[in-house]
Parts: C-alpha cells; structure tokens; sequence
C-alpha cells in the first residue's frame, strides 16, 4: 500500500509537468499532502502515539490543507495569471523530469542497503531535483513557491524512511515545514503582492554590482 | 548559565520588540551587550565543559564566541548611532534592535552546539532574523534583497537537513542513532562511505549560502548590500563564520574517514570557483558594499584552499577566518561615515575622502591593506600560511592560478580604494557635506588593530586554542 501511494506521488510529478494552469499544481501540492497523510500512517508503526498524532496533523492540516487555500487565495488576490509561463515547452519538461527518475531509479538499484527502502530513496530524490527544476524553468514567484513546497515533501519522503529510527528528524522536517513555509509564504509573498504589481521574477532584477 | 544565557537574550529580544520608549530601549542594548559579555567570560571559565547536552564550549567555539562578542559590542554601538541619525519610527527601531539581538544570540548558540542538529536549528534562526535586517528599510530594493535571501537560504537549509537524513541512514549501518560529532567521530569507522558522501554534500552545499561559497554565495550579497551597514557587519563577519563552523564540524568527521581526500577535492573546486567568481565582480563592481561583500567570498575561498590543503594550513585558515571578521566588519562600520558624507553607495560619485573626513580615510585605506593581506596586517601571515601550505601539498599550479587571480583582485580593489580616497568628484556641494565625528571611528581602529596585533604577535594561549581546534584533522 505505501508502494501504491508512493508510485502516485511520483506520477503526480508527471502531472505538474506538464500542468498549464496554476491552479492545477495547487490541487497536486494538496494531492500530495493527502498522499504524505497515507503514507505517515502507514510507514510509523515504532512510534509513540501522540508524535505520530502531531505528525499526521501536520500533513493534513497543513500541508494538504491549509498551505494550497492560502496559495488560492494568494493567486486570487494578487490577480496572478493563470498560466504558469514555463521557459521551456512542456513536453521537454515531461522528457527531463521523466529522464530525472530514471537516474535515480538506476542510482538506488546501485545501493547495496537493507536499512533503507528504495522507493522512499528514488521519490524523495527525485521530488528533490524536479522542485529545483520547476525553481529554474518557471517565471512566476509563487511558482517558485511551490516548487520549494514540493522540494520539502520530497524531504518529508525521505525523513520518513528513517521515521521509526529517529523520530526526532521527522519532527525536525516538520519544524521545517512551518518555519520555512510561513517565513517564504506569510510575509513576503504577501508584501512581494503588495509591493511588486505583477509577481514575476524579471521584476526582480534591480539589484546590481554598479 | 547556558540556559539562563539563551532565556534572557530571548527575554530581551522579546522586550526589545515590545517596548516604544527610547531610554528603555538603550537600557535593554545595554543588559544586553553585558549579558553577551558576561556568557563569554562564563564560556571561558568552562573551557571543554558540555553544558545541557547539546552545547560544548570546545576551542573553535570560543574562539569564534570572543570574535563575535568583540564584534557585536561596537555593532550595537553603531547601530545605536545608525537609527538614532535616521529617525527611524520606534516601530521599526524595535524591529531592528530585537532582530540584531535575536542574531547574535542564535549565531552563539550554534557556534558551541555540538550536535548537527542543533546547529540547523540555530541556523535556521539566523535565516529569520537576518532577513527582518535586510528588509529594514521596507523599499522595493530592500523586498528583493529579502526575498532572494529568504528563499536562497531556505532551499539550502532544506538541503543541510537532506544531509541530516543520509548521515543518519550513514549512521545507521553503524547501529547508532545519536547524531551528536562526539558520537560521530566515535562510530567514525563504520559509517557507510556511500551515504556519508551524499550527506557531505548536501550538508557542505546547503552551508555554503551562509559561509559565503560557490554555489550558494549569491543571497549573502544581496543581503549585505541591503541590510543596514551595522547589521551588514555582522553579515559580512560572524555570520559566515557559522557556515565555516558547520563545515568544518562535518569535515573533522570525514577527514577521518576513507572520503578524506574525495572531501578535499570537493572543496578545492569549490573554494577555487569562488576566489574566481569573486575577482571577476570585483574587476566590475561599482557598489562600495557588495565590493566588500564580494571581497569576503574571496577571503573564504582562501579559507577552504587552507583547510583543504592541510597541514599548517588548518591553522591558517582558523586564524584567516576571525582575522578577516575582524577586518571586515570594521570595514562596514566605516562605510556607514562615507555614505553619510557623500549619500552614496556608488563608487562614480564618491572620490577625495581624505580631504573630508581623514579619521575615516585612514581607516578606510588600513581596511585595504588588511583585506589585500599586504603587510603588515595579520592577514599576511595568515594567507601567507596559507599558501605555504599549498606549496607543500604539491599543488602548485593551483597556486599559481590563485595567486593571479588575487593580484588582479589587489588591483581592482586598489583601484577602487584610491578613488574613493584620492581622487575628487565633479559636483559635489562641499557645504553639505556634514563633518563626521572622529571617536566615532575609535571601535574600527580597535577592530583592526585587534587583527594586526593577533596575526603579527599572537598570544600563546590564542595559539594553543587554535591548535586544539585543528587537532582532530589528521596532519
């Protein structure tokens, strides 16, 4: 079941990659949430109940909640285009996020490791480098946003394969969560909203060495 | 002590936030530069003690605790003098003043934790009080510089917590699950070298947007240049000092491990990427701070050249590192007296600076001397070491590279001093020109003359700490 879960977590990347509306990555970060949820409750079996308890809150009210209606809402409010304004066509994004799992795929069969399950290993990684390419081809900020959103449930993936061990880090991955999401999403999307008429990152390029 | 220490830093950050009176507000900068001296000497009578399990007052900690609390003490004091000339709104003032405290409390705490978790959380802390530094001014420009930092710094500190997460699965084959250095260094031989690797990595990438490397360097320019020129002391100086700390705490590990020389490859390129992408913006730079600031990643590139070399090359690159933070936080300090006499950051419109305010020049053309590491600043002997230990290592034509690449850093850096100081501007009004305090520039000729006394007749004791520092790197 946890395999299940995880292989439509990594199908969800497909998705967002060749997604044309913005809306649609909000639903997959909330998909993806829902899918963390199931995953959690399945995967930390050794763990005492009320961590586990804060743990499962945190997916579903705030990764898979609360984080996709305050990106609605900050999409309606800032009047931002629905288009996702990609660099690169979206077929070229579908190749390389396609071409981004088979390394690790090829990657985690090289890894003689009976401590680790390699699925966990090949979606978090691969979360990982598909965020940062979303961060590099996209134009839009809060695209940016969310690419950095689905970096950290890439993290969570991850910290979660070592759950029942430690799970001190799952708490320190969520401590990420919040801290990160609320300083990134909260204050300066909000103000960058208010300050900046339209969010793209061209506008941010007045900074310079003279 | 320790606990006592981080609760009422925070207790004062806190009040500092709160309160709206002018007097109470000096009062509470006042508690607390003496409770941030007060621990240190606390720190110092405790030498090699743990206190409440994560923090141990080992010796590149304290080293580094008295090189802050030497450099926050007179960022305090031109703080003060910062929103004080600016009226600032008490609002904003307590803003600023709660941020600067809240800074150096959390870079304190992560210099002596002595668990790698600890320090990502206090590093974390860092992130968020510095970016309410850069936005101060609450402009467009100040909004970008916040932004790029914020986000630059969260994708790195997310990747330092990746590398958490292999160098737990690295520790697991070990059959341990305590992530403190001790404990570390005791499962030394048995951690896995594949996930040890990644976890080098990620850790060593994810540290570098603090210390100032190739390929994170990017945010911290911004953020000085933004950041008030106090505030972007502290940037420029203690802060990068923390990435060098997480580094360099990582790096002990895998010096002892079979990756040793793979971890050292590593970072030549990326100390070698750095010294070359700093001397270009340096050839073109026009903004007087992210010329300093661009300087620094020149001088930590240095840095990891020693670190990487080994032998006396770990001792340089410690001495380089509170030698330069030194430096250069006397050197922003400076900047704050030439912006208020020229009102501006622009080299074009900045020039004869000896004729309007000498105090300020001469400290000016000592901060170029030293941050050149001409003689007789202590930098010389520390990045001569440096070198020295590159030649011994057999990396010559490194070397080599490095030592153009500095002298056409020396020249354009020169270049941009001797305008500043010597050559005058067209359509300056002279009467508007304001006349600059000279004790003001006291604490920045302590500053350097704290660097040159340390690097050209160290006290043995100095010394001795940094040889204990480098003593669990193999020779």
């Amino acid at each position: 079941m946890t395999n299940v879960l995880l292989i439509i977590f990594i199908i969800s990347l497909l998705y967002v990659s060749i997604a044309n509306r913005i809306i649609t990555y909000v639903r997959v970060l909330a998909l993806q949430g829902f899918i963390l949820f199931g995953v959690t409750f399945l995967q930390l079996k050794d763990i005492q109940t009320w961590n586990l308890v804060l743990i499962l809150l945190e997916t579903i009210v705030f990764k898979a909640i609360a984080v996709p209606v305050f990106l609605s809402y900050l999409i309606k409010r800032n009047k931002i285009t629905r288009e996702t304004e990609p660099y690169l066509p979206h077929f070229i994004s579908l190749i390389i996020i396609t071409l981004i799992i088979v390394i690790t795929v090829l990657l985690a069969n090289s890894i003689q490791d009976t401590h680790l399950d390699k699925i966990f290993f090949i979606v978090s990684l691969s979360t990982l480098f598909t965020g940062l390419y979303f961060i590099a081809s996209r134009k839009k900020i809060i695209t940016h946003v969310m690419g950095y959103l689905m970096i950290e449930n890439g993290v969570f993936v991850l910290s979660l394969a070592v759950g029942n061990e430690m799970p001190n880090l799952v708490n320190l991955g969520i401590m990420l969560d919040v801290f990160a999401s609320v300083l990134i999403l909260g204050i300066f999307l909000n103000k960058i909203g208010d300050v900046f008429k339209a969010v793209d990152v061209d506008q941010l390029s007045n900074l310079k060495d003279y | 002590m320790t606990a006592v220490y981080l609760i009422s830093a925070f207790i004062i950050a806190g009040m500092l936030f709160a309160n709206r009176n002018t007097i109470i507000n000096n009062i509470l900068i006042i508690i607390f530069g003496l409770v941030q001296i007060g621990f240190t000497f606390y720190a110092c009578s405790n030498y090699k003690n743990s206190v409440l399990q994560y923090f141990t007052f080992d010796s590149l900690g304290l080293l580094l605790l008295m090189t802050l609390t030497i450099i926050s003490i007179p960022a305090l004091f031109h703080s003060y003098l910062y929103i004080a000339r600016h009226d600032e709104t008490p609002q904003s003032r307590a803003i600023y003043f709660s941020a600067i405290v809240f800074l150096i409390t959390s870079i304190t705490a992560a210099y002596l934790a002595n668990h790698i978790a600890v320090i990502w959380i206090f590093t974390e802390m860092t992130t968020l009080s510095a970016s309410m530094l850069i936005y101060h001014h609450r402009n467009k420009l100040a909004l970008e510089g916040t932004w790029k930092y914020v986000f630059i710094c969260a994708i790195s500190i997310t990747f330092v917590f990746i590398g958490i997460l292999f160098l737990s699965l690295a520790l697991q084959h070990a059959g341990s699950s305590d992530l403190s250095f001790a404990n570390l260094m005791e499962y030394k031989d048995s951690l896995n070298p594949f996930w040890l690797r990644l976890a080098f990595l990620f850790i060593f990438t994810g540290f570098t947007a603090k210390l100032g490397l190739v390929p994170m360097y990017t945010a911290g320019i911004d953020a000085k240049d933004k950041a008030p020129a106090p505030a972007g002391a502290l940037l420029a100086s203690v802060l990068m000092n923390l990435g060098f700390v997480g580094i360099f705490r990582i790096y002990a590990v895998i010096s002892q491990t079979s990756l040793f020389h793979w971890a050292n490859l590593i970072i030549f390129i990326a100390a070698f990427l750095s010294i070359f992408v700093a001397t270009v913006y340096m050839t073109k730079v026009m903004n007087i701070k992210r010329m300093f600031a661009y300087s620094g990643i020149e001088h930590m590139g240095i840095v990891m050249l020693g670190i990487a070399a080994g032998g006396i090359g770990y001792y340089a690159a410690i001495l380089h590192i509170i030698l330069h933070a030194f430096v250069k936080s006397s050197l922003f300090f400076q900047f704050n007296q030439l912006y208020r006499t020229f009102q501006s950051k622009s080299i074009q419109y900045v020039g004869n600076y000896f004729k309007y305010n000498p105090t300020g020049a001469v400290v000016l053309l000592l901060g170029f001397i030293s941050a050149t590491a001409m003689p007789p600043s202590g930098l010389f002997v520390s990045e001569f070491l440096i070198f020295r230990s590159l030649f011994e290592a057999k990396f010559i034509v490194l070397l080599i590279v490095v030592l153009l690449l500095l002298t056409i850093v020396i020249w354009a850096f020169g270049k941009n001093i001797m305008k500043i100081l010597f050559l005058p501007v067209q359509g300056i009004d002279e009467t508007k020109i304001p006349r600059i305090n000279p004790w003001e520039s006291l604490t920045q000729y302590l500053l350097l003359f704290t660097a040159i006394w340390l690097g050209l007749n160290p006290p043995s004791i100095f010394v001795q700490m940094i040889q204990d520092a480098v003593k669990i790197l193999p020779k």
